[in-house]
């Protein structure tokens, strides 16, 4: 296993070469995968390794792609949705422009969801919904809304359960294996690169969603990420984190309201 | 070592399970009046979203059962549950993280993640034992504790619902100690509860 002063040396080299921060992930979480990585391609010692990321610029990409999670699907946690579509977006639904931020989108499956969510709402022309990850390639991925067509009778089964009430099948056209999904659904959407580490807020918001994304962070980490949503959210709008994501260590959380046990919280001051 | 044998400075004990691991616990935790340590359970289960196997749990001890959500912080006397769909880590801090990444062993939560993370964490301040189940999982985590000096405990697989993961980590290595139900429900209540 990895030390941890060698992970040091390598955080340090790859702020160094290339300007990501990883000092402020999990450590726990950092080093298994990295780890992970090193054995999967087989480095004999540390030393080798460190010298392919620094000198190999391809390779630092996939080191990158390997170390940030990208595990979703569509409609992930279906209850979730299904309170989304119940009780938050009737609120939203009051407001003349609709403002959306999904912070660490990876592939983009839970944005579509979204994008779905609001227009059986009626309400996606008038909504706008930014998509946004560190990582370049899953961001080109989540662009083209193309999906495994193998994974559609899960998701159909998570649309369902979320409240959705047509064929699911109507939102995309299936061909060799893959499902692209239709053209009106992304029209909406913007995705673009931006770290949470370094990046600031760049708009202000009706509901940020970061699911699962903060569970990488440490906790200096995860307050500078939640103050950045706070300083990205206008008062009475949401926030949203995966199901076992909670803001009750952060001081920030007396000035937001949980909406039951849901995930969710509402800025009230 | 003896199942009587005091383990000093026992600060973290990860009972790790599968398929008819549930019963054993069940046997094992009701007798629990007070831990000196943290108890973390990890069980593999299927990706639901309730909360059936803690509730199920806490009403069989008297010792507090607490929700895991990320970097919720471990306290002695606390049992804690590995929630579904997500691994287990431990932190410097003696707090956890929880992680989304791939299955491990077809598992998430899988047993080898947080034995092998918290072997990194506790060393010899590990205890870890490894129930009845049908797969793989629990191995290589416990060849990461002997590394690292903890304690490992397997159960006679003559005595598991499904003997296949404490053969397959015995036939790895030789555990400090292999126990049957009872010896596991004494260990625990008397070894490290000092």
């Amino acid at each position: 296993m990895v030390n941890d002063r060698e992970l040091e040396v390598l955080i340090n080299e790859i702020y160094e070469y290339y300007g990501y921060d990883f000092s402020g992930y999990s450590l726990a979480s950092f080093k298994r995968r990295i780890d992970r990585l090193y054995n999967l391609d087989g480095f004999k010692n540390f030393t080798e390794f460190l010298s392919v990321v620094r000198s190999d610029e391809d390779y630092f990409k996939r080191m990158v792609e390997e170390i940030t999670v990208n595990v979703t699907e569509m409609f992930r946690d279906p209850l979730f949705y299904k309170v989304l579509r119940n009780e938050v977006l009737p609120v939203l639904a009051t407001k003349p422009f609709i403002r959306v931020w999904h912070a660490g989108c990876s592939t983009g499956e839970e944005v579509y969801s979204m994008a779905i969510l609001l227009q059986e709402a009626n309400l996606l022309h008038k909504s706008l919904l930014y998509a946004t990850d560190l990582n370049p390639t899953v961001l080109d991925s989540a662009r083209k809304g193309v999906f495994q067509l193998r994974m559609m009778k899960q998701y159909s089964e998570n649309y369902i359960v979320s409240g959705g009430k047509k064929d699911f099948s109507e939102y995309y056209t299936a061909h060799y294996g893959l499902a692209k999904f239709r053209d009106e659904l992304s029209e909406k959407l913007v995705f673009s690169q931006h770290n949470l580490v370094s990046d600031r807020s760049f708009n202000e918001f009706d509901l940020i969603l970061c699911r699962n994304v903060l569970i990488y962070f440490d906790k200096d980490l995860q307050e500078k990420a939640l103050q950045l949503f706070d300083d990205s959210l206008s008062k009475l709008s949401y926030l949203a984190l995966g199901t076992k994501e909670t803001i009750k260590f952060s001081p920030m959380h007396k000035r937001y309201e949980q909406l039951n046990r849901e995930k969710i919280w509402r800025k009230i001051k | 070592m003896e199942k009587d044998k005091v383990i000093p400075g026992c600060r973290l004990l990860i009972i790790g399970g599968s398929a008819g691991s549930l019963e054993v616990l069940l046997k094992i935790l009701p007798p629990l009046t007070s831990i000196s340590f943290s108890l973390v359970i990890v069980l593999h289960r299927k990706s639901a979203e309730d909360n059936t196997l803690e509730e199920l749990i806490a009403a069989k001890t008297v010792v507090p059962v607490t929700e895991v959500e990320d970097k919720t912080p471990m306290l002695p006397g606390y049992i804690y549950i590995a929630p579904s769909d997500y691994h287990v880590l431990f932190e410097n801090d003696d707090t956890l993280s929880l992680d989304t990444s791939e299955k491990v062993n077809y598992s998430r939560p899988s047993i080898d993640v947080s034995f092998e993370s918290a072997a990194d964490v506790y060393g010899p301040a590990l205890c870890a034992i490894l129930l009845s189940g049908a797969n793989a999982d629990g191995t290589a985590g416990l060849v990461a504790v002997r590394k690292a000096g903890g304690t490992i405990i397997v159960q006679d697989p003559e005595t598991a619902g499904m003997p296949f993961m404490p053969n397959n980590a015995i036939e790895n290595f030789i555990p400090d100690m292999v126990l049957n139900v009872e010896e596991i429900g004494e260990f625990v209540r008397g070894a490290i509860h000092k």
